[in-house]
């Protein structure tokens, strides 16, 4: 731990990042090109050298607090803002075209946004403070609010956002409330510092309970999972797909942060309460997510429903960690981080997929579009299949892994049934997964679109993407036991 | 059963499953239709490859022990640890090269007959070749649980994309009903995990299991097996994959996928579980004399062909799950011999069906009648694997059978009797759907349009032949490999784990 209080060094990517997007703002006010071309070449330059900056503290091993504990850097921080970058990166490159195609590029601000929303992610991964947890959790949510709402002349869009903003200024206040009881009982902000309180065990339950059912229905409405899910398909749908995907990746990724913050590292000693909780909300999303996707006929709000299972997946491994073995807690915690960065970016190369055949005014939105792509386009087909069958968990890609470590967590929390539940929704989930194979190779076109070329930063992103994918199917085992590490050193 | 372990300085058992898988994807990569004769000759030259880089496991495999041959282990996860643990003993080594001589056979039976993404068909049976071996020749659990459902997706697009009119159904039908049943053995295999801190196959061997943890994980590995043998009753998938899927589907379905799910039982179910096995053997009995006795019946009556060799499949599977569940040599040793032979002649029956289904576009028995009159060589080939089916001495199906039902007889009389009733049930339906395809006045005019075998069509079928009359009537080779093994199995099961 360093002990200096005002450690800017610790700090530097974010402080990067708040000076580049600021600088990118500027720039793109005097630029004339309809393409953006400026800005969005700048933005891609900040997140290549945010990526340089936390590598380079990840690899000097610079960790610690900062600012009296309201910023917190350590492995879990690094490795959940270096696939933030990534995920931000192929979300730009994918959607470039998607996005000056349909207008929405009359300033740059799509790019600041994108920049800003990152800043936020940033700011929850390496939150030590509620109020830091509050502040990142808003300038994401704000600059989200607005990327939805971007097209400004498309009713379905406004309405998502307005959908959007309604329920996450609710779930914020949700928060915001659960942290308050905290905070009235521990008279403590600052995580570790509640963390001690209540290890002294001299705090009336009530209070604390109170706020902590808040705080966990907060949280699960940012995770999206059951019941708090209600905006996730509206707003899947109704968002320009390229932001879907920037609502579908990272923010995830922050979600999960401050939910490790909160639960395990400020109110670990409530576990066996929070536990139940999770349980309940995983078991809930399982089914209503894997249920109602099969009846969805929209690609995107399929997979919106096929996240709230996924999500359910990951808030069951976060359910599953022991109260007293730290070894078992830490094999628990960082499946679900597995769990979640597999997610992601399998999620990346799908709506990457989908924004690189909505070109040339063809808009890829319901499962029904994708009719005989395999005549069209075998690879395009294949990288999607590929993807499919990884996030309906068949092996040996990667889905399955991800899947298997979150049982393996649940079997070791003697939750046998549960296993079960899991495996049979995961079933009922492969079914509109093999439709959507079923929907590229067995039926016959109806769409006469001829795909134009795809440009080469697309492509290369795409196949780098799915390379990645690959990569963690075939040895995911590296992977596997770098998050249980990274979760162990972090907590 | 473990104790030693022989490895081999040339990794055989890694060439035998990717040797198939690399040949597949270079084929994705180079293969087009509009070069497919280039295509097809890269996937037999693949395919032949393949065949040939097992046959050194059979030429310097020794058959006086029963340890794990051509042993390969190499860490894969480290987090579980789950291993890359490859090995061959008597039992697992006839199919990994039944698999891949499978494979050969079937590149050349799509030769004419598949003209649409002729690369992307032959890598998927590549591909499924390698990912079958592997299952074969996995000590480890969970690598034998990938191997296991990644052959779902070939065979799932193989059937949707090159099948029949009610493909779609019929894929969809195939792939969920295998994925449920073997989602629960994924659970079983973790909770061995939890309990033993390893995968290693072998290891779960020695492993002492209390009783009702045994029923457990027994009927957890069940619903995986027994979908995929198919035993009664959750055998209903079959009949619906087989007609619709295309003639090499429905070869590689029922000459090697069934025998996954039978080869699970020796593997898994029977040495991790010998108590809960011994237990449940009654049950496991009655199903299987309920699979040989009243699928055989279904059989009968079916007026498609492919589904009344479905049929009889699931018939015959049911003699090689009963001959597991009876514990003495003859009744093991006699339901790997069937499971072998039954990988020969159904494939050769569904390589007949596919001969007349080429020029006709149909495999309903009431479209078809005097064959032999127009096709006489075909027909020659048709009865004898049509007598091979029926278990007719001399060829392949008898020895099985009469195996099993020799083991039967030992076991209990009348559980022998009811088995041998499948001798009369398969020679009735086998012979009655000769005589109404094969014999008999031409009956239309498109019979009457048909042309006897090409030379292909002829090559592939005279293997075929070959192989049933060889095993019929010599069958001490393919014994003599497997009876320390299958020895060896009885006795680990004998002993109480509790």
């Amino acid at each position: 731990m360093m002990t200096n209080q005002y450690n800017f060094a610790l700090a530097m990517p974010e402080i990067f990042l708040l000076v580049a997007s600021m600088a990118i703002l500027l720039i793109d006010a005097f630029s004339k090109s309809p393409r953006r071309t400026w800005a969005y070449a700048l933005s891609i330059v900040t997140l290549i050298i945010l990526m340089a900056m936390t590598l380079l503290q990840w690899v000097t091993e610079a960790q610690g607090q900062s600012f009296y504990g309201l910023y917190v850097v350590d492995d879990l921080s690094h490795i959940l803002k270096f696939a933030s970058y990534i995920a931000v990166l192929a979300t730009l490159v994918y959607g470039r075209e998607y996005i000056q195609s349909r207008d929405m590029l009359r300033g740059g601000e799509f790019y600041v946004l994108v920049l800003m929303a990152l800043l936020g992610q940033m700011v929850m991964i390496s939150a030590g403070n509620f109020l830091t947890i509050y502040l990142g959790l808003e300038l994401m949510s704000l600059a989200l609010y607005s990327l939805v709402a971007i097209r400004r002349d498309h009713a379905q869009s406004t309405e998502a956002a307005m959908k959007y903003f309604v329920l996450g200024a609710l779930a914020s206040g949700f928060l915001l409330y659960g942290i308050s009881m905290i905070y009235g009982a521990t008279g403590q902000l600052d995580l570790g510092a509640v963390a001690d309180v209540l290890r002294g065990g001299q705090v009336p339950l009530m209070p604390l309970v109170f706020g902590l059912v808040f705080i966990v229905c907060g949280l699960a409405f940012k995770l999206g999972v059951v019941p708090f899910h209600m905006w996730v398909p509206d707003v899947y749908q109704g968002a320009p797909t390229a932001v879907t995907l920037v609502l579908a990746a990272a923010p995830k990724l922050a979600a999960f942060a401050i939910t490790l913050r909160l639960l395990v590292a400020g109110l670990g000693s409530l576990t066996v309460d929070w536990q139940p909780m999770l349980m309940i909300l995983a078991v809930l999303s399982l089914a209503i997510g894997n249920l109602a996707a099969i009846m969805q006929t929209n690609f995107k709000r399929m997979l919106a429903y096929s996240t709230i299972a996924h999500m359910g997946f990951v808030v069951l491994g976060l359910a599953s960690g022991s109260a007293v073995d730290q070894a078992a807690q830490s094999s628990a915690y960082g499946s679900a981080l597995f769990y979640i960065l597999t997610y992601v970016l399998t999620t990346l190369g799908t709506f990457g997929v989908m924004l690189l055949l909505s070109r040339d005014g063809f808009e890829c939105e319901n499962i029904d579009d994708l009719k005989g792509l395999n005549r069209h386009n075998p690879v395009l087909a294949g990288i999607l299949m590929f993807l499919m069958f990884s996030l309906a968990g068949i092996p040996p890609f990667v889905g399955f892994y991800a899947k298997l470590v979150i049982l393996q967590a649940v079997l070791q929390a003697d939750q046998v049934w549960v296993a079960v539940y899991a495996v049979m929704m995961s079933l009922i989930g492969a079914f509109y997964y093999l439709r959507v194979v079923k929907t590229m190779y067995f039926d016959e076109p109806i769409h006469q679109y001829t795909l134009g070329r795809v440009p080469t930063s697309q492509s290369s992103v795409l196949m780098f993407n799915v390379g990645l994918v690959l990569l963690f199917s075939i040895v995911p085992g590296g992977l596997m036991s770098f998050c249980v590490q990274t979760i162990a050193r972090s907590f | 059963m473990a104790g030693e372990m022989v490895t081999s300085s040339i990794p055989w058992l890694t060439l035998a499953v990717f040797t198939p898988i690399f040949f597949g994807i270079l084929l994705l990569f180079v293969g087009r239709d509009d070069r497919a004769n280039f295509t097809r000759w890269l996937a037999l030259a693949g395919a032949v490859i393949a065949f040939l880089v097992t046959l050194p496991l059979y030429i310097s495999f020794d058959p006086s022990t029963a340890d794990m041959q051509y042993v390969e282990n190499a860490l894969w996860i480290a987090a579980f640890p789950v291993y890359y643990h490859l090995g061959v003993d008597g039992i697992s080594l006839w199919f990994v090269l039944l698999t891949a001589f499978i494979t050969v056979i079937v590149v050349v039976a799509g030769w004419q007959v598949i003209t649409y993404r002729v690369a992307h068909y032959m890598a998927a049976f590549l591909i499924m070749s390698g990912l079958m071996i592997g299952v074969f020749t996995a000590l480890d659990g969970l690598l034998f649980y990938v191997f296991f459902e990644a052959t779902l997706i070939p065979m799932y697009l193989i059937i949707g994309i090159w099948g029949g009119p009610k493909r779609v159904y019929a894929a969809f039908k195939f792939f969920l009903y295998t994925l449920m049943g073997s989602l629960l053995t994924l659970i079983a295999f973790i909770y061995l995990w939890s309990i033993s801190g390893t995968f290693d196959i072998l290891a779960w061997h020695q492993l002492s299991i209390g009783y009702e943890a045994q029923i457990l994980i027994f009927l957890a590995l069940l619903t995986a097996f027994a979908v995929k043998v198919p035993m009664w009753p959750v055998h209903t998938w079959l009949p619906d994959a087989h007609p619709e899927a295309p003639t090499g589907g429905s070869v590689v379905l029922a000459a090697i996928m069934l025998k996954l799910g039978a080869y699970g039982f020796l593997r898994f179910s029977l040495p991790i579980t010998p108590d809960a096995s011994h237990a449940l053997s009654g049950f496991m009995i009655t199903l299987s004399l309920i699979a040989v006795i009243y699928i055989g019946l279904v059989a009968l009556v079916q007026k498609d062909m492919k589904k009344l060799v479905a049929y009889s499949s699931i018939a015959h599977m049911g003699f090689v799950t009963l001959g597991f569940f009876i514990f003495n040599t003859a009744g093991l040793e006699g339901g790997i011999v069937q499971m072998v032979s039954h990988g020969f002649v159904s494939a050769a029956m569904f390589l007949c069906i596919g001969v007349l289904y080429d020029r006709m576009h149909t495999h309903e028995i009431a479209d078809f009648g005097g064959v032999v009159n127009k096709m006489p060589r075909y027909a020659t080939f048709f009865v004898l694997f049509a007598m091979a089916n029926a278990g007719l001495p001399a060829t392949s199906g008898f020895i099985g059978e009469f195996m099993v039902i020799l083991g039967a007889v030992q076991f209990n009389f009348w559980v022998g009797l009811l088995a041998a009733t499948a001798l009369v049930l398969g020679a009735s339906y086998s012979l009655w759907m000769t005589k109404r395809v094969i014999f008999g006045e031409v009956a239309n005019e498109r019979v009457a349009a048909l042309t006897d075998i090409n030379s292909r069509e002829f090559a592939i079928l005279a293997v075929m032949a070959i192989m049933v009359l060889y095993m019929g009537i010599h069958p001490k080779p393919f014994t003599d490999v497997m009876h320390v093994s299958v020895q060896a199995l009885l006795d680990h099961v004998a002993i109480s784990k509790l």
